[in-house]
C-alpha cells in the first residue's frame, strides 16, 4: 500500500515527522498529518519502494496538485527537519511557482535515496532539483473519516469569518456540536490563571453549514494554526471545507474535496483524559453532554461570570479513571500513535495534576454540583462547557 | 537653474564634467556593481566606465555611455581616478533618491584632475549639495584577456528567465556550474548544496533564448560567492549574454535599460574554479 515515505525524528521536540506518498496519498505527519490524493487519472506517478522498480515513468501531476502537495509540505510546523527544508526550497514560491511551472514528476530512487523534484516550467525551462534523504522509522496515521459520527461541511468564509475572532496566538480552539448548532471557542491552557484568561466562543447554527450531521454531541480542541492554513487554501480555491470528528483524543479530519483532488488534514485532538489514564487509551469518554438549546445566552454568560469568580476552589468534580466509553472502538491513531502523549504534542498534561482543564471545573462546578448526571449521555470527565438544563429535563 | 549659472565660470578648470537631470539613471547602475568599496573611474570621450574587482577573480565593469549624460565634456583622450564607491553612491542619493515620478536630483560631476577630489553638485527642490570625494591613486584593472575571438560558447537569454533561476539558487552550494553545450542540456545552471543538487535547464529553442551560439560542450564551475553580486545587475537588466572562452571564463553582459529608455551596459569577467570532468 505505501509506495514510499520519508521519515525524520526530531529529537529536540519529539516530533515525528512523514511524508509518505503512496498511489493515492501524499500524507505529511507530525501531531499534523495532511494527506492529499489525486483522483484517478491524475494520480501522482510514484514507484513502489517495496518493489524494486529500477526507474517510474508515470504520468504527470497537474498545476493543482503541485500547489497542493507544495502548500502541504509548507505547513509541516518542524523547523529541524533537514528534508523538509530542502523539499520547501523546491517549492520556495508558491506564487511564482502557479505561474511557471507546467508539469510537475516527482521520482524516488530508492538505490540512491535519492528524490527528484523535476518541474517543467514556462518557457520550456526544466528545473531538477535532487534531494537526498535518509529512509527512517515509520510511523502511519490510520483514520477513516467516512466512519465519523460528526461531519460538518461550511464555505471557507463562513471559517474564515469565525476563526477571525480568535487572537493570532491563540493555540488551540475547542469545537462543540450539539443537535443544532456549533461552538467555537478558544481553549484556555490547564496553567493558565482562570481569573486572567479570556473566553471567546461563537455560537453558529446548522444553516450556516452546507452540511451538518452530528450523530453524537462532542467537543473537540486541536490546533488552530492548521486550520487556518487550511482555510487559507481552501478560501482561495474556493472549496468547501469538511470537518469529520468524534470524540476527544480521536482525530479531527479536516478535508478539501473537488473533482481533481482530496486533502485531508488529521490533526491530533486533545484527550481528555489526564495522564491518570495513559495506558487506557481507549477509555476515552463519550461527548460531553452540551445542548443549549434552549438557554438563553444571557444565563450562560451569567453562568460564566459565577464560575469565572468561583472557580480557582471549585474542586474538580469527577475523580479520574471512572469513565467507560461506550463507543469504545479501537482508537483509529494508534497504530501510529500507541503513547497517547505523542498525540498531544503541545498539549500534554502533566500526570499528577488535576484530571481535567481548568475551565471544565470552572464552568462546571458552578452550574452544577460536581458529578452531576448529564441525561441519557454517558459523564464524562470531560469539560462541559455549556450548561445542560435540557438534559436534565 | 542654480548647477547651470554656476559651472560657467568654473568649467575651464575641470578636464571632466559631466552633467545628468536625473542622479538615479547613473545610481542605479553603479549600485549594481557595488559588491567592493573600491571603484576605478575611466573616461574617455565616448563615455565613463565604472571597475570594480573582488578577489582578482571577478570583475565588473558598468559602462555608461556618453550620450546618457545631459553634458559630457572632456578635455584628456582619458582620464581615469579611484573613489570610494559606497562614499559616492551615499552622495548621489544624498536627497533621499526619491522614487516620486516628477522628483529627481539633478547631478553635476566635476574632475580637475591628478590629486583633486572629485565634485558633485547635485540639486534636488532649488537645494544644491556640494560633496567633494577624495579620489585615490587609481589601480590598473585585471586583464582578463577575453576576446570575442576566443568565445567557444554564446548564449542571450532574456533576463526575466535567469532572474528566476538566480532568485532560487541554492546558495548553501559552493558553486555554480555552467554548462553550454551545442547538445542537450544545451544550457544548464548546476547547484551541489547541502540538501542535493539542482539543475536549471534552458532549451536551445526557447522563447526566453535570444541567440544560441555553443560550439563545444563545456562544463565550468565558478565560485558562488562571486556570482552572487552579479544578481544586483541581473534585476536591472532586460537581456543577458552569457559568454565563455575556451579557456572556461566567464563573460556575463547585462543590457540595462533606464528610465528613459537609454541603454548602459554591465559586464561580469569571472575566473572559473577549477577544471572539472564530466558530471
Amino acid at each position: 500500500k505505501v509506495t514510499w515515505r520519508i521519515f525524520k525524528k526530531s529529537i529536540e521536540n519529539q516530533q515525528v515527522f512523514i511524508c509518505r506518498l503512496n498511489e493515492a496519498c501524499v500524507c505529511v505527519c507530525v501531531c499534523v498529518c495532511v494527506c492529499f490524493s489525486t483522483c484517478q487519472g491524475h494520480s501522482f506517478p510514484f514507484e513502489d519502494r517495496g518493489r524494486v522498480v529500477p526507474r517510474t515513468t508515470g504520468r504527470w501531476a497537474d498545476p493543482p496538485d503541485c500547489e497542493l502537495l507544495a502548500f502541504g509540505l509548507r505547513l509541516l510546523p518542524i523547523r529541524s527537519t533537514f528534508l523538509q527544508q530542502s523539499v520547501q526550497a523546491v517549492f520556495r514560491s508558491l506564487a511564482t511557482l502557479e505561474k511557471t511551472v507546467e508539469k510537475c514528476h516527482i521520482e524516488l530512487d530508492a538505490d540512491r535515496n535519492r528524490l527528484t523534484f523535476t518541474l517543467h516550467c514556462k518557457h520550456g525551462l526544466l528545473k531538477t532539483h535532487n534531494l537526498s534523504f535518509q529512509d527512517s522509522e515509520s510511523l502511519q496515521a490510520v483514520f477513516d473519516k467516512d466512519s465519523s459520527t460528526n461531519v460538518l461541511k461550511a464555505q471557507p468564509r463562513v471559517l474564515t469569518d469565525t476563526v477571525l475572532n480568535f487572537p493570532p496566538s491563540l493555540d488551540e480552539v475547542t469545537v462543540t456540536v450539539s443537535d443544532e448548532r456549533v461552538w467555537f471557542r478558544n481553549h484556555v491552557d490547564q496553567e493558565a490563571e482562570p481569573s486572567k484568561a479570556m473566553l471567546t466562543e461563537l455560537c453558529l447554527s446548522s444553516d450556516e453549514f452546507d452540511h451538518f450531521e452530528v450523530r453524537a454531541r462532542s467537543s473537540v480542541t486541536f490546533c488552530l494554526k492548521e486550520l487556518r492554513g487550511l482555510l487559507v487554501f481552501a478560501e482561495s480555491t474556493g472549496l468547501p471545507v469538511s470537518m469529520y470528528f468524534d470524540k476527544p483524543g480521536s482525530p479531527v479530519v479536516l478535508s478539501v474535496t473537488d473533482s481533481v483532488l482530496d486533502g485531508n488534514f488529521v490533526l491530533a485532538t486533545l484527550s481528555d483524559e489526564s495522564g491518570v489514564q495513559t495506558s487506557d487509551r481507549t477509555g476515552t469518554p463519550a461527548p460531553p453532554a452540551d445542548d443549549f438549546m434552549n438557554d438563553e445566552l444571557e444565563s450562560y454568560l451569567i453562568a460564566m461570570d459565577t464560575s469565572m469568580a468561583a472557580g480557582p476552589s471549585v474542586p474538580a468534580p469527577l475523580a479520574p479513571g471512572r469513565v467507560v466509553s461506550p463507543t469504545a472502538t479501537p482508537d483509529p491513531w494508534s497504530p501510529a500513535h500507541s503513547e497517547p502523549g505523542e498525540d498531544l504534542t503541545e498539549e500534554e498534561e502533566e500526570p499528577g495534576r488535576p484530571p481535567n482543564k481548568k475551565f471544565r471545573s470552572l464552568f462546571f462546578g458552578s452550574v452544577y454540583p460536581p458529578g452531576s448526571p448529564l441525561g441519557g449521555h454517558t459523564p464524562s470527565s470531560q469539560k462541559v462547557l455549556a450548561s445542560d438544563s435540557e438534559d436534565d429535563g | 537653474m542654480p548647477l547651470s549659472t554656476q559651472s560657467q565660470t568654473d568649467d575651464a578648470q575641470y578636464i571632466l564634467v559631466a552633467s545628468l537631470d536625473n542622479a538615479r539613471n547613473i545610481s542605479n547602475i553603479l549600485k549594481a556593481i557595488t559588491f567592493k568599496d573600491h571603484a576605478i573611474f575611466s573616461a574617455t570621450p565616448n563615455g565613463l566606465k565604472v571597475t570594480v574587482e573582488d578577489s582578482k577573480c571577478l570583475q565588473a565593469n558598468a559602462f555608461i555611455q556618453a550620450d546618457i549624460f545631459q553634458e559630457f565634456t572632456i578635455k584628456e583622450d582619458s582620464v581615469g581616478f579611484q573613489v570610494n564607491l559606497t562614499v559616492l553612491l551615499d552622495c548621489l542619493t544624498i536627497f533621499g533618491g526619491s522614487t516620486v515620478p516628477g522628483v529627481s536630483t539633478a547631478l553635476r560631476m566635476c574632475y580637475m584632475g591628478y590629486g583633486y577630489p572629485l565634485t558633485l553638485f547635485l540639486e534636488e527642490g532649488g537645494v544644491v549639495t556640494v560633496c567633494k570625494i577624495n579620489t585615490q591613486e587609481p589601480e590598473e584593472p585585471i586583464d582578463f584577456d577575453f576576446c570575442s575571438s576566443n568565445v567557444t560558447n554564446k548564449v542571450i537569454l532574456q533576463s526575466e528567465s535567469l532572474k528566476e533561476a538566480f532568485s532560487e539558487l541554492d546558495m548553501t552550494s559552493e558553486v555554480l556550474q555552467i554548462t553550454m553545450s551545442p547538445n542537450q542540456p544545451y544550457f544548464r545552471l548546476s547547484t551541489f548544496g547541502n540538501s542535493g543538487n539542482a539543475h536549471y535547464d534552458y532549451p536551445k529553442d526557447s522563447d526566453m533564448m535570444e541567440l544560441f551560439q555553443c560550439t563545444k560542450t563545456q562544463i565550468n564551475r565558478y565560485k558562488m560567492s562571486l556570482l552572487k553580486s552579479s544578481t544586483k545587475a541581473l534585476a536591472l537588466s532586460c537581456k543577458v549574454s552569457v559568454r565563455t572562452d575556451s579557456r572556461g571564463f566567464l563573460s556575463l553582459q547585462y543590457l540595462v535599460r533606464n528610465n528613459d529608455g537609454q541603454i548602459c551596459f554591465v559586464e561580469y569577467y569571472c575566473c572559473p574554479d577549477e577544471e572539472v570532468g564530466d558530471d
